[in-house]
């Protein structure tokens, strides 16, 4: 079995649906940063069958909207000393601001310099959201 | 700041008091000939359009108010690349109000969003356009006698018909209307209608292709165009422009009272025939619109009738 170390201190993004990890770290940016990030994928669960993992080893502010966005079952530990010091509640947010881009060209952000892509949370059932300017449906981008 | 960008923006409060205005001003507009004296509406029109336009700059004129303004894209900055949010903000330094029609969704969005004028939709691509969905609501109540209680058929293009998106979305705000939804498949209501607005407000509602199986329970019948300026691909205009055409035979299966509301421009999917029929009402829903626009325009700049002298009382020369 493939053996990944704890982290002493940093974050972990758990119970991420099988094979949408590297959508998280994309939209997290998580290629950015400086510290090493492990995004383990389709790890055993006994709650989820299998999971992606990903841990991250420094303390970043993680925008717990795009998380909350991408799939509100994820969770977020907090690690100093090696052990969860802090557990983060993701939920869906009622608005998104530049985290998803508008493609319908139909849309005044396809033409308009400098505006911020906004979406507001139309169904939450089935976790919708539109663009406020022309109520297009936000896709999520695959990686 | 109120501006009017999406029906909904209203209250069914707030919009009974703008329809009850407008019926104020139809039965006595003398009495607001002045009310918005010094007022300035700046009409930024960057598409085409007669009736809207010209209701628009009526409405205004007839409230004793003036009209700033240009009628299309090339007749302003936007022609030389200017941003919506820029025209917006220079326009408020000289205007009182913005009605503001852009082929782009949300484009009016973004003008109230950069300034501190009331900004009011004229239509924005196949998007919204609310004021005229005030106008068929005004020529609903005058004619039909009410706002709820209705079948009503709406036919053509369903998919970037904007009027229709904006009504169904204000009308589905009403109780026990059954929606009847007549086009072709390529031309259906865009899904997040029915599921977010027909089903979240447990409205009734049917998709059908043939207009005449419906014909005869229809209270309001709705026709639009087949927008030739919405299509990215002309043969895909030219299959499905005639796919409607209503004609006095047509009408033989229809209600007695039934009402023929379209928001016009026509092109052929009425033939001219039906204009004589005393059910067509598309021309009186035309005139309407000016009413409406004044209504609304006195609330969103706070405007009120002024006060008749009381009887016997004699006014100051």
């Amino acid at each position: 079995m493939l053996k990944v170390d704890a982290i002493d201190r940093g974050i972990v993004l758990d119970h991420i649906k099988a094979g949408h990890g590297m959508q998280v770290y994309h939209y997290l940016h998580l290629d950015e940063l400086d510290c090493p990030v492990a995004v383990l994928q389709k790890v055993k669960s006994t709650k989820m069958g299998t999971k992606d993992i990903i841990k991250i080893s420094d303390r970043i502010d993680v925008d717990l909207d795009v998380l909350g966005y991408l799939d509100p079952n994820i969770t977020v530990s907090i690690i100093e000393d090696g052990h969860t010091v802090e557990k983060k509640k993701v939920e869906l947010p009622e608005k998104i601001v530049n985290v998803a881009k508008c493609r319908n060209p139909r849309c005044i952000t396809s033409t308009e310099q400098g505006l911020d892509h906004i979406f507001r949370l139309s169904d939450r059932e089935n976790r919708i959201y539109r663009c406020i300017y022309c109520d297009a449906k936000a896709e999520k981008d695959s990686f | 700041m109120k501006h009017l960008i999406d029906p909904t923006d209203l209250s069914l409060e707030e919009i009974d008091e703008i329809l009850t205005l407008a019926e104020d001003i139809i039965a006595d507009p003398a009495a607001y000939s002045e009310v918005a004296k010094g007022k300035k509406l700046a009409t930024l029109f960057y598409e085409p359009s007669t009736r809207t336009r010209l209701s628009f700059e009526a409405a205004m004129i007839d409230l004793g108010g003036s009209v700033i303004g240009f009628s299309s894209a090339q007749n302003s900055s936007a022609s030389k690349g200017e941003s919506v949010a820029d025209t917006a903000r220079i326009v408020e330094k000289y205007a009182d109000i913005i009605a503001m029609r852009h082929p782009k969704e949300g484009a009016p969005l973004v003008a109230a969003m950069n300034v501190n004028i009331p900004v009011i939709n004229a239509g924005d691509g196949g998007h919204l356009h609310p004021t005229q969905t005030l106008t068929d609501l005004l020529t609903i109540r005058e004619e039909a006698g009410r706002l709820n209680h209705l079948t009503i058929g709406f036919c053509g293009d369903l998919k970037f018909g904007r009027t229709v998106h904006s009504l169904i979305k204000q009308l589905s705000r009403y109780s026990g209307i059954h929606f009847v939804l007549i086009s072709p498949q390529e031309l259906r209501v865009p899904d997040y209608i029915k599921d977010e607005i027909l089903v979240k407000n447990h409205a009734e509602f049917e998709e059908v292709e043939d207009m005449e199986t419906v014909l005869g329970k229809l209270d309001i019948l709705y026709m639009t165009r087949v927008q030739r300026e919405r299509f990215f691909n002309e043969a895909d205009y030219i299959r499905l422009k005639d796919t409607y055409i209503l004609t006095e035979e047509k009408l033989k299966l229809a209600l007695k009272d039934l009402k023929i509301l379209h928001p016009l421009p026509r092109v052929n999917e009425i033939a001219v025939e039906v204009d004589k029929d005393p059910r067509a009402l598309y021309f009186k829903q035309a005139e309407y619109g000016k009413f409406v626009r004044m209504a609304l325009m006195m609330k969103l700049l706070g405007l009120k009738k002024p006060e008749t002298a009381p009887e016997g009382e004699t006014t100051a020369c």
